[in-house]
């Protein structure tokens, strides 16, 4: 398969995630440009954490608009996958691909920090190579990870079972304590109604060796590999009318 | 002509700078701030057919300006 990870203007995470996914994974990896309106064949697109324009506006708001994102979206609706680490997550939000906002930290401080998430849901192009309620060790840092959304968009994506990724403590629970942002439901990362648009808050391309103090979050980029040599990367779940 | 638009969050979105602006103005001693909301205030001039720039501010605050999910607008028009 091929990857394709997008650089905007204040992308920072753009080398790693290359980094993790030619060298640790071995895969082809192709670099997007912002104002690159061809995707170059890709199988799975990644949208990296940074700063993308500055996060003037709002985090995410302006790289929405960027050229190459006309044409991911067309990839997402067409069901291809698409994977948003961080200010990856923000732009998926701000641009509609993934409901509900991040905003900013409930302690108003930016966190860099190692926390745990346990895996929700394993029938995803995602998070297959993982067991259910497999808790992950993976770093974090922003300042806008709140995951927010209104009591009927929650309500959805729980039905639905959209949520992927929750904070939890090293046992497991999902506690308030171990929220690191205050995110509404301990919410760390979901995915769409299709179940081919993904986006997190933690970093799984800083976890993939274990010189950087961990794997855990390799398995993401495996799920994603299997399930395209499966020939099935849009496996979809039936979505009740209305969502 | 000379536009401003303001946005706010929607009731019911966590405001984390807005509860500690709140601490702030209470410390200094004015106990009687309460349910303070930090929003955002943009200026900007609109060119051409006036009658037309109601409907092109609404559509630059839904596309661009605010986020739906979370923030309400709404905009004055001057000269």
């Amino acid at each position: 398969m091929r990857w394709g990870v997008i650089t905007f203007p204040g992308s920072l995470d753009n080398a790693d995630t290359v980094h993790a996914l030619a060298q640790v994974l071995g895969d082809p990896t192709v670099s997007l440009w912002h104002k690159d309106r061809n995707l170059h064949g890709v199988d799975c697109v990644v949208l990296p954490g940074g700063f993308s324009y500055g996060d003037y506006l709002r985090a995410g708001a302006l790289a929405r608009f960027a050229p190459v994102m006309e044409s991911v979206v067309e990839f997402a609706r067409a069901g291809g996958l698409v994977f948003g680490i961080c200010n990856g997550f923000q732009v998926l939000c701000e641009s509609g691909l993934l409901p509900g906002a991040l905003i900013r930290n409930r302690s108003l401080s930016f966190i860099c920090a190692s926390i745990h998430c346990r895996v929700e849901e394993t029938d995803t192009p995602f998070t297959r190579s993982y067991g259910q309620a497999e808790v992950l060790a993976l770093p974090v840092k922003h300042g806008e990870g709140c995951y927010v959304a209104d009591a009927d968009t929650l309500l959805a994506l729980e039905d639905n079972r959209q949520v992927i990724l929750r904070y939890v403590d090293a046992a497991g629970r999902a506690t308030e304590a171990a929220n690191p942002n205050g995110s509404l439901r301990n919410i760390a990362g979901i995915v769409n109604a299709s179940r081919n648009v993904f986006g997190l808050m933690p970093h799984p391309e800083h976890a993939c060796e274990p010189l950087c103090g961990g794997a855990d979050g390799l398995g993401f980029f495996r799920s994603v590999r299997a399930s395209l040599s499966d020939g099935a990367p849009t496996r979809t779940t039936s979505v009740p009318p209305g969502l | 002509m000379r536009a401003k638009v303001y946005v706010t969050l929607k009731p019911g979105v966590l405001d984390p700078a807005g509860k500690a602006i709140e601490r702030a103005l209470h410390s200094l001693g004015f106990e009687e701030a309460q349910d303070v909301r930090l929003g955002k205030y943009i200026e900007l001039r609109v060119d051409g057919d006036t009658a037309n720039a109601p409907g092109r501010l609404d559509d630059m605050c839904r596309k661009l300006l605010a986020n739906g999910a979370i923030e309400d607008y709404r905009f004055e028009v001057g000269d």
